[in-house]
């Protein structure tokens, strides 16, 4: 059983936020550049440079990309060889995620649902834990922000509507957001298991680099017909008009219930902010 | 974007005349922040008959909870919000004299034909470029509601603060228009 402190979890937590808030990936810069090529909006080539040199900006002055460094998600990959010593997983991470937000100038973004008090330092983290081979954890930071979390959503489909139903829905969710969830958008979907299965797995989408391939060869070629139906929609990037509404679709699929056709959408904002660490 | 035109602030009916929806704008002057749990505030007051905070006539509100200001600078990262969480409150604002609005993603009718009636915009910033944007934010005070924290209502000293018209006193719609213009199949 190898020995992980709980110390060493929350300074990973920690440094992972800080930096996914600061520090763009390079695939996404990479797509901004890529769709300046393709985009023949002239405002929207001019919100894509914007958007490259706000990134420049941010890295360069250790300032947030965006203001809203959202609600802490983190993914825990926790080997089951693994022994967590000093303290609780779970509180470690929220520590991480407290001292994060501080240490970093992070806006501090979760409230109560309805006195909309501020819990004042980011927490409670919203945990996804799963126990994997091994005898190493990885962690995932994935700061989700609020206007595109607000357009997501989980339909749960009639099977009789099929894949066609499925493409539909999606669109038109896309389509319906317009400029709300700051676009060039990332889409992620989950298509099949339970209705909170379909929603992680759209989430989890998302964290795959933009510009790979699916290897699953029927979700791959689901991600070419959506995207492209997507970027025809003409909203473009902060939906002033363009080519360039979205800059990749991501699909996870799984089997679903003979009854079932779940499917979730969850749109990320172009500030697609991860980061991940192994101990 | 067709025109870039300096605008300064408090507003007037006779310089809102010239904005067309996809101008560029570079804003100079003072505006004011509020999201959803000041405006509801504001609206209180307002119901209530008492006096607003500062005074609105002529203001333009920016739609921006900003990250903490790093030590020296006067704000953090500071983009705008998405906007339709402010369309209930808006139009009791708009008729009472605000001229402006800054934030990201589309309104209601309710509120454009606010705009329309008593003339008043409502204007674009790029949304997730709150580093670049807070480049010409040079002050940054709490005037109200501290205890909201990123949402307590600032007084923000901006120079050149870069933003795009939506909706202009014509009742057009850059959204509705540049969609129209790129959609395909």
């Amino acid at each position: 059983m190898r020995e992980v402190s709980a110390a060493e979890i929350t300074q990973a937590v920690k440094g992972l936020f800080i930096d996914a808030n600061i520090d763009l990936g390079e695939d996404v810069l990479t797509a901004f550049r890529k769709a300046l090529e393709t985009e023949e909006s002239p405002t929207g080539k001019e919100v894509l440079n914007e958007l490259i040199e706000n990134a420049r900006i941010a890295k360069e002055e250790g300032v947030a990309i965006c203001q809203d460094t959202g609600l802490a998600v983190v993914f825990v990959e926790l080997g089951q060889d693994v022994h967590v010593t000093g303290g609780d997983l779970i509180e470690a991470i929220n520590q991480g995620v407290r001292q994060g937000y501080q240490d970093g100038y992070l806006r501090k973004s979760a409230c109560h649902c309805f006195t909309r008090k501020n819990t004042g330092d980011n927490t409670p983290a919203i945990v996804h834990l799963e126990i994997v081979p091994g005898s190493t954890i990885k962690l995932i930071a994935a700061p989700k922000g609020g206007g595109s979390e607000n357009m997501s959503r989980v339909m749960m489909l009639t099977p009789s509507v099929g894949l066609t139903g499925i493409k539909e829905f999606i669109v038109q969710r896309v389509k319906e957001s317009g400029a709300n969830p700051c676009p060039p958008v990332i889409v992620g979907v989950g298509i099949g298991g339970t209705f909170e299965q379909a929603a992680l797995i759209a989430k989890k989408a998302l964290l795959r680099p933009i510009g790979s391939t699916n290897p699953d060869a029927e979700a791959a070629a689901i991600e070419e017909d959506l995207l492209k139906r997507i970027n025809n929609l003409g909203i473009g990037p902060q939906g002033y008009g363009g080519r360039t509404t979205a800059l990749a679709v991501h699909v996870n699929m799984i089997p679903c219930h003979i009854a079932s056709l779940p499917v979730a959408v969850n749109i990320q904002c172009h500030a697609h902010r991860h980061k991940e660490a192994v101990i | 974007m067709a025109h870039e035109k300096k605008i300064s602030t408090p507003l007037i009916d006779e310089a809102l005349k010239n904005l067309h929806i996809g101008d560029k704008l570079l804003i100079t002057g003072v505006i004011y922040t509020g999201r959803d749990a000041a405006h509801k505030r504001l609206i209180e007051l307002i119901d209530q008959g008492k006096e607003l905070p500062f005074d609105i006539k002529g203001q333009i509100i920016y739609f921006v909870g900003p990250a903490p200001a790093k030590p020296g600078r006067p704000i953090g990262s500071a983009g705008p919000t998405t906007s339709y969480r402010m369309d209930a409150y808006s139009p009791k604002l708009i008729e009472r004299g605000l001229k402006g609005m800054i934030g990201k993603g589309m309104r209601s009718q309710e509120v454009k034909d606010a705009m329309v009636k008593y003339k008043a915009v409502y204007l674009g910033a790029t949304g997730g470029a709150g580093a670049l944007i807070a480049k010409s934010i040079k002050k940054a005070e709490i005037i109200a509601y501290e205890d909201l924290g990123p949402e307590a209502i600032r007084r923000l000293e901006v120079e050149a603060f870069p933003a795009v018209v939506i909706n202009d006193i014509y009742g057009k719609d850059l959204y509705a228009e540049g969609v129209k213009q790129y959609a395909q199949g």
